[in-house]
Parts: C-alpha cells; structure tokens; sequence
C-alpha cells in the first residue's frame, strides 16, 4: 500500500536489515542482505556496502529496498507478517555508504490489513490471472471446492438454525393447543428450509450482482454472503439454476401444505415469507436497500415462520405463537444487525442504508443492547400475561449473552475479524434462547399430557 | 544431482521465509517473501492465484533469484546465501497440481498448513496455487551472514542450468 516517503521511511527504520535487489549484468536478479540507516531529513536511506563483485550494489540500475519480517509461532507457522519495498537510485561517492534514494514504495503489514482482508482485496487479481490461464490452456480453469462444501458455502446452510428454531416453535405452540400432525411438522421443516435457502442464494445472486459483494472486503464467515460467484466458484447460469430449483420445490411443497390444511391463511402468510425474502435484495424494491432490512428479516424469520407453522398444524393463528414469535424476531434481527457492522463499508459503498450504515457506533451498540434486553421482556411480559408457559422462563438463563455481545460489540467495532467471536455469541444467543423456549414447552406439553 | 553447497541446502531445509527476486515489466527487480521448499535439486516456492503477478512476471522473464537472509526466519541460523536461477511455473491444474509437488515439504516445514487445509471451504481461492520451480545456477554464500566479507561463489556444474 502507497504511503508518503516520510512515512515509508520511518518504516524502513524499523526493520532489523534490508535486502537490496537489481538485475545484474547477466540479466538475472541479484540480492544481497545488508545493514542500513535512515536518514529522514535528506529522505534516503544509507547502505552499508557489500564485498565482491557480485554482490556490489550498482548506481546505475534500478534498486529495490525489501525490509521484512515474520515472528516464527511454534506449531502455529508464523505471524507478525510485514514487509516493504522501496525503489530507486543508489549512489556511492569514495568509501562512504550507499546512498539509495527511494522514489515509490509497496508493502504490506497484517496489523494493519488483517490477511482476510488482503486476500479479499486481490480477487480481482486471481479472476484475471485465471481468465489469462484458461487463455492460455485453451480450456476453462476456474477454482474448485468439493461438492459438498459448495452446496454448503452456495446456500450458506449452517445458517437454517434461523428457519428450524420459529418452525418448530410454532408445532410446540401448536402441540401445546393439543394439535399434531408429525408428518405434516415434518413437510413444513422441509419447505420452510428450502425457502430459507432459496433466500439465501436469491440474495446472493442479486448483491453480487449490485457489487454490494465485491464492496466488501471483510467478509467473515457470518458476513459477506457466500461469494461463490464473486469467486467464480459457480457461474451465474449455475446460481441462478439453483435458486430456481429451490423456488421451485418451495412453492411446490408450499401449495401441498396449502391444499393439505386448505387454509386461505397460510397461503397469504407464505406468498407475503417468500415475497419479503426475495425482495430483501431484489430490484426494484430491494428492501435491505431502503433501511428495511432489519425489520424484514425480524417478520420472515419470526412471526412469518412461527406463525406459518402453526397455522399449518391448527388451522388459524394464535396471539400465543405470535407472542412467542416477538423474542425470536426480535434475536433474529440482531444477528442480521450484529452481522451488518463489518460489512458496513462495503454496504454503505453499494447504497445499502442498514443501520450500522446509518448510526454511529455507540447508538448502533446501544439499540442492540436495549432490543436484546426487549427479547427478554417479552418472555417474562408473556408469562405474566399468561400467554406464554411458565417454563419459557428458561430462556433467561442467555440473557447474560447480551451483555456479552454488547461489551464484544463496544470493544471490537471496529475490528472484523475480532467481531468474529461476538457474532458467533450472537449467533449462539438466538439458538439458546430458541432451545430454551423450546424446552420450556416441551415442558408445558409434558404436563398437559400428563394433567 | 544437488550441487549447491551443503550449508546452502541447510538454509533451505530450515528456511520460513525466503525473499524471492523476480524481474517486472519495466525490467525492475521486485522482491516477494515466500517459503522456500527444496527437494534437493531444485527451489520450490508457490504462489496463490490472489497474489500471482509474480507468475505473470516469471513467465515474461524467468530469471529470479532467492535470497535466503533474515536469522529469524532460519530459525536461529546466521548463514546468508543467494541463489540466482531460471523457474519454471507448473500451472495446469491450480487447484490440486500443487498438492502433489510441495504438500509434502511445505508440511514438514510448516504442520499448521493442514489445519489451514481444512478450512479451505473458508478461503478457497487462497489453496488455487501455482508451482515456482527454480533450478539454482549460481549461489553466493556468507558464512556467518557478514555481507561485507567477499562471499563464496558456486555455479552449478556444466549442463546443469537451466
């Protein structure tokens, strides 16, 4: 990365060595390593000459400067990573060290671009050397993941925990109304994960699409997207043939749910999921776009899911599923929330207007803090109401994990791949908090079965 | 037949990071710190397709040097030595071809890479790499790393160079 020469040098300074490169007269490079000191006033750097022939630093040539420096992590590689190269002149008058004086500079140090981040920044670098090569080759050579985990990379599937935790909710809510139908829970899990991977892979195409994916050059494994065809892991035809492929068994099972409950209902509820996910992303409403992203992803994956799998068990809705929908909703968005501040730069680069984009810092670290704590007060509120089972009150047992995130958040804003282990807690609060609302009508169930 | 002196071969053997010397597109020498692998013939280095203007640099003009300098990275080793050559990029298939070249010096070197291996899912274009081999011509070596001493000259024998 370019800095001012000032600058470059006082980087140099740091360095234990030099490395000094040309091409000799043989047309081959020659190095040689050697001390050095700065000299900022005079902005050059003063070499302390090699012996021999071949290994004398000429003045007429083009010199390159490398200092470099690794730490050495036994049983880990290395890290400490860090380099810069300097070019330019040397000159030597009599038996006085080298004076070399650089003219530009190219480095790289880790602490400041996380190697991630670096590698992000150079797939533009490896599309072209890979367009170049299959030129060459005469055959198309593109990189390659095993099947497996490209289907898992493409539909980003760790991520249906979302989808599983208010589908299955809402068969509890049901079960505990004396409504069950396994086989019918069993369709609803299946199309409701296709619909969450559909999504996910409609999303995808459209943010690489709008170069909201390429903007972004800190992509975690929480964040970013999935980044196949960034990547040019999968060709465009190929994403867009999946995406179809699980539309199409959404619908599909969506209409058999439909026609197997005849409810106008879940027809609305599924046509209004399925609408909001696509146009998460999607021209022209492109809702995520618009600042709305939050609170769409808090419908589909709360009460959109909750409710859609109740409906297909009893028929009709229920305050209590819509209730228990809040807390999830509510968690849910916060992943998405949590997930939207390292990507903020990018984001905000491709028009998304989230509200990491929108707020500063410490009112977007003070809205999860409070809407994390609202999750909570619903569940107690719900109980009090007596909607709710007493038993959910275990869900409490991850409020702690709020404040967690919250200190994690506060600390490491501005540090993505730090964020790393918060937006997993995160992630991990909405699975606890689900499994434990869960539990606490498994409870409610046993009871009533019992009673 | 290896050629270069032992105490060479001894830096490469224990070698984290080399400074490999390559020539631009302006005929300016430009320097890149990789790990250095040696299969007791040749200097093998490998690039991911991410940073691969080295390749493309290399296949315009394959002369290259590969100094081997900085004790640390040698593990506590204080020797010094260029090596100048003429590398061959081994590129026809990125994904796998480099697995079966250097996988098995690249591990002995550096054991992490396997746990990084199975994470590839994670960073694929990352384990797209090409193969670097080097055929060592000429080798300047400092016993002891003081550069200011005249160092020992090597060539490799007749027939040998690239």
């Amino acid at each position: 990365m370019s800095r001012s020469a000032s600058e470059d040098l006082e980087r140099l300074a740091g360095y234990p060595f030099v490395v000094v490169s040309w091409v000799d007269d043989g047309g081959y490079p020659m190095s040689v390593a050697t001390d050095f000191s700065v000299d900022p006033a005079r902005r050059v750097v003063l070499l302390r000459p090699a012996a021999g022939k071949a290994a004398a630093i000429p003045s007429d040539r083009a010199v390159n400067v490398l200092g470099s420096h690794i730490r050495p992590t036994p049983g880990q590689g290395y890290d400490e990573r860090r380099y810069l190269q300097l070019w330019g002149r040397a000159t030597r008058a009599g038996d006085a060290p080298i004076t070399f004086t650089p003219t530009r500079s190219w480095g790289w140090d880790e602490s400041e671009i996380p190697f991630f981040e670096y590698s992000e920044r150079s797939v533009p670098q490896s599309r072209r050397y890979l367009a170049r090569l299959s030129e060459e080759k005469g055959r198309t050579i593109r990189p390659k993941l095993s099947r497996g985990w490209l289907f898992l990379r493409t539909t980003r599937l760790p991520f249906l925990s979302a989808t599983g935790i208010p589908v299955l909710l809402g068969i509890a809510v049901a079960a505990r109304h004396g409504i069950f139908n396994p086989w019918l829970a069993l369709v609803t899990v299946i199309g409701a994960s296709f619909a969450h991977l559909a999504i996910n892979v409609s999303n995808d195409i459209f943010d690489t699409l709008s170069g909201a994916d390429e903007a972004n050059t800190n992509p975690t494994p929480y964040s970013g997207g999935s980044r196949v065809l960034l990547y040019d892991l999968v060709t465009l035809r190929q994403l867009i043939a999946l995406a179809g492929t699980l539309l199409a068994a959404t619908v599909a099972i969506g209409m058999f749910l439909v026609w197997a409950t005849g409810s106008a209902t879940l027809l609305v509820i599924g046509v209004l999921g399925l609408g909001l996910g696509l146009a998460y992303t999607a021209p022209p409403v492109k809702l995520v776009y618009r600042g709305l992203g939050e609170i769409t992803v808090a419908i589909g994956f709360g009460p959109i899911m909750l409710l859609g799998a109740y409906v297909v068990q009893a028929g009709t809705l229920s305050w209590e599923a819509v209730v228990a929908s809040i807390p999830v909703a509510i968690l849910v968005a916060l992943i998405l929330y949590v997930n939207e501040i390292p990507d903020r730069v990018g984001d905000a680069a491709a028009g998304k207007r989230t509200l990491p984009v929108r707020l500063a810092p410490s009112v977007v670290t003070w809205i999860y803090l409070l809407a994390g704590a609202l999750a909570f007060v619903v569940v107690v509120g719900g109980v009090a109401a007596g909607i709710l089972p007493i038993a959910t009150l275990a869900a409490l047992v991850a409020g702690p994990l709020v404040w967690q995130v919250y200190r994690g958040l506060t600390r490491f804003y501005a540090q993505p791949y730090a964020l790393m282990p918060v937006m997993s807690t995160n992630i991990k609060l909405h699975g606890y908090v689900g499994l434990l609302l869960l539990a606490g009508y498994a409870v409610a169930i046993a009871f009533r079965l019992i009673a | 037949m290896a050629w270069l002196p032992p105490p060479v071969e001894r830096l490469l053997g224990e070698a984290l990071v080399g400074e490999l010397t390559v020539i631009g597109t302006a005929g300016e020498p430009i320097t890149h710190p990789l790990i250095p692998l040696y299969d007791g013939e040749r200097v093998l280095m490998h690039s991911s397709t991410l940073f691969s203007k080295k390749l493309e640099h290399i296949k315009r003009n394959p002369h290259v040097a590969v100094s081997l300098s900085d004790p640390v990275a040698l593990r506590g080793l204080t020797d010094r030595a260029t090596i100048q050559g003429t590398a061959r990029i081994i590129e026809d298939d990125p994904h796998s071809q480099w697995e079966q070249l250097v996988l098995d010096l690249w591990r002995k070197k550096e054991p992490v890479i396997d746990a990084f291996l199975k994470m590839r899912v994670a960073l694929p274009l990352f384990f797209e790499r090409a193969v670097i081999e080097i055929t060592p011509e000429r080798c300047l070596y400092w016993p002891g790393g003081d550069t200011t001493l005249v160092p020992q000259e090597s060539r490799a024998p007749r027939g040998r160079a690239a």
